[in-house]
């Protein structure tokens, strides 16, 4: 299990780098997700992977450490208002750079598409 | 109400951002404006109250809802943070004062904004839990975006733009490096941290390491060390310079993170993680200092000359916390107060020389002549002064303070001369720019309907942070011996354990 959780986080963190590292908004926005997708599951594992365990008192034998859950939660709340943000900033980054780069400079592909 | 008044900076300016979105601040520009200013100056004598209650009773620690370190979260009050909580607030005032003469309806919701910017920095300078901190973070963050965004033009949206991706990047990994610490510790407050730190064994020595060095890419990305630096000149001179003299607080809170993190959790007792920070720190804060002097040397407006000065003292003040010892940590907070009032005075005053520029602006060029130039004039002059290091003002004992420190430092024979250098480097480039912007002029004058003049509240609020550097060498005694006291405080490893684990009895 551990094998599987840590490829799948490993993964998202290589697809998230690789969309950021494009320098286009919106490849930006999607890694920018997936980055933050990788790092709730990587916070989720700090507490250690276990089965079968609840995480509030008195439902099972055995308690799996609620504190992770929390900061995960939390995460993804503050991930959320900023993913919202940054899908705002690149709407209007597009319309007063009239490109997507985030250098707002144009390169051959934008010319491209234009003609 | 006393044993709650660690709390207050943080619930009044939450309480004061709220309120001036609803009616009746929320739709009257005056009231809201007279609203601001009086909230702001009230966060700042409840920041004032907490000093003095601090320097009386000693550390106040505040477990907030009640549940005890290390299971709930505290809030800590020492002689360090609470000045920090002070300056900012401070800093709240200034810039709420100075954006009611017209700038806060250049965009949407300037006060609320700058209120819950104030709330995210006193959060992260008080909070004694690293997860906490992250939460802080986001909110000065968040404030901050949207700040950045206030009145801005096309070249401001770039800078925004990426500032929000590299912020966000940041945060991201400041996120793994606390999954990584707590997996390894199995707490994430501060105190308690730093007592597990020192009994771990094995590969959990390794994996606390890879933690503590992800927390320190963070914070220098916040802090804007070097190579992590390039976001910060082009958002702080496209930023409106309101806005940019409230940041000018911002990089001190990643130096202040690093300070807490690296003296507190990997300090002196942290076995084989004690200092690890160190070597890092020292070379890349030198590396700091020379390319923020290339930049003011390079600069061709103000603006952009104050955002590396802003560089050159976030390489200085690294260097200090880098030298852990007490005496340069007392520099480094007298330093800190020093540099974050006279660059947020600078940014001020570039604004104030801009408007009376015309299409000149703020650049470094002939053009038309400064209509005040007398009372700018001498406002800029002290400033100059203040941020080069001449004597006798604050610059000059901050400067020969942190020589001092640095001489018994291992490596001062690179400190010294590199420092020595930036310095001359910030002269000329000062200088340059004081003689091209008040007297290289066409001799013309804009004309009468364009011309502005400095209003009431900007000359208030100039001068507040202006005065401040001629009282900071008058009271240079009681100041660095304050500045001692917390810098000892800060590096008083068994203290802090049990007053904060204790929860402060």
């Amino acid at each position: 299990m551990e094998l599987l959780y840590a490829a799948c986080v490993g993964l998202l963190v290589f697809c998230g780098v690789f969309l950021i590292l494009r320098a286009r908004t919106f490849p930006i926005v999607l890694g920018l997700t997936m980055f933050s997708y990788a790092v709730n599951l990587f916070l989720f594992a700090s507490g250690r992977l276990s089965i079968n365990k609840a995480a509030v008192l008195g439902y099972s034998a055995d308690y799996a450490d609620p504190l992770p859950q929390a900061f995960v939660l939390t995460a993804i709340v503050i991930g959320f208002a900023m993913t919202a943000f940054v899908v705002i900033l690149a709407i209007r980054g597009r319309a007063d750079l009239g490109t997507d780069h985030v250098d707002g400079e144009k390169t051959s592909q934008d010319k491209k598409v234009n003609v | 109400m006393m044993q709650h008044l660690s709390f207050l900076p943080i619930l009044l300016p939450m309480l004061a951002g709220v309120t001036l979105l609803m009616p009746p601040f929320g739709s009257h520009k005056k009231i809201r404006r007279i609203a601001s200013v009086t909230m702001s100056i009230v966060v700042f004598f409840a920041s004032l109250a907490l000093l003095l209650k601090v320097q009386t009773d000693g550390v106040v620690v505040y477990a907030i809802g009640d549940w005890s370190a290390p299971f709930g979260i505290v809030l800590v009050a020492d002689a360090l943070s609470t000045l920090l909580v002070c300056l900012t607030t401070l800093l709240g005032v200034v810039c709420t004062l100075y954006a009611s003469a017209g700038d806060d309806e250049k965009g949407s919701f300037f006060h609320p904004l700058t209120h819950f910017l104030i709330l995210g920095v006193n959060g992260a300078f008080l909070t004694g839990d690293a997860f906490n901190l992250f939460v802080f973070f986001e909110v000065l963050l968040i404030a901050s975006y949207s700040l950045l965004m206030h009145g801005g033009d096309k070249k401001n949206t770039r800078a925004a733009l990426q500032y929000v991706i590299m912020n966000l990047v940041g945060s991201a990994i400041f996120l793994i490096a606390l999954g990584v610490l707590y997996g390894v510790l199995g707490t994430l407050n501060m105190a308690d941290m730093a007592q597990q730190v020192s009994q771990l064994q094995g590969d959990d020595v390794y994996l606390a390491k890879i933690g503590g060095l992800l927390l320190l890419v963070v914070f220098a990305l916040k802090g804007a060390l070097l190579p992590l630096h390039l976001w910060l000149p082009n958002t702080y001179a496209t930023a409106m310079p309101v806005v940019a003299a409230l940041f000018a607080i911002m990089t001190k809170v990643g130096v202040y993170s690093m300070m807490r993190v690296y003296t507190l959790i990997f300090g002196d007792e942290a076995g084989e993680l004690s200092h690890m920070a160190q070597s890092w720190l020292w070379w890349f804060a030198l590396a700091t200092i020379a390319v923020g002097a290339v930049g003011v040397l390079a600069s061709k407006s103000l603006r952009k000359l104050t955002a590396n000065l802003v560089i050159v003292s976030v390489g200085t003040l690294v260097a200090l916390v880098a030298i852990q010892t007490v005496e340069a940590s007392a520099a480094a907070i007298y330093y800190l107060i020093h540099s974050t009032l006279v660059t947020a005075a600078l940014f001020l005053l570039a604004d104030l020389i801009g408007r009376q520029r015309g299409k000149y602006t703020d650049q470094i060029t002939a053009g038309h002549a400064i209509m005040q130039p007398r009372l700018l004039g001498c406002c800029f002059l002290v400033a100059a002064v203040t941020v080069i290091g001449m004597p006798p003002l604050s610059g000059f004992i901050a400067k020969v303070w942190l020589l001092k420190e640095t001489l018994h430092a291992n490596y001062a024979f690179v400190f010294w001369p590199l420092y020595l250098i930036a310095s001359l480097a910030v002269l000329v480039g000062v200088t340059k720019a004081g003689v091209t912007l008040f007297w290289r002029h066409q001799n013309t004058v804009l004309a009468n309907n364009e011309q502005q003049g400095v209003n009431l509240p900007q000359i208030i609020a100039l001068l507040i942070l202006i005065v401040a550097a001629p009282l900071m060498s008058i009271f240079a005694g009681p100041l660095s011996e304050y500045a001692l006291g917390a810098a000892s405080q800060l590096h008083d490893f068994n203290d802090n354990i049990d007053m904060i684990l204790s929860g402060g009895q």
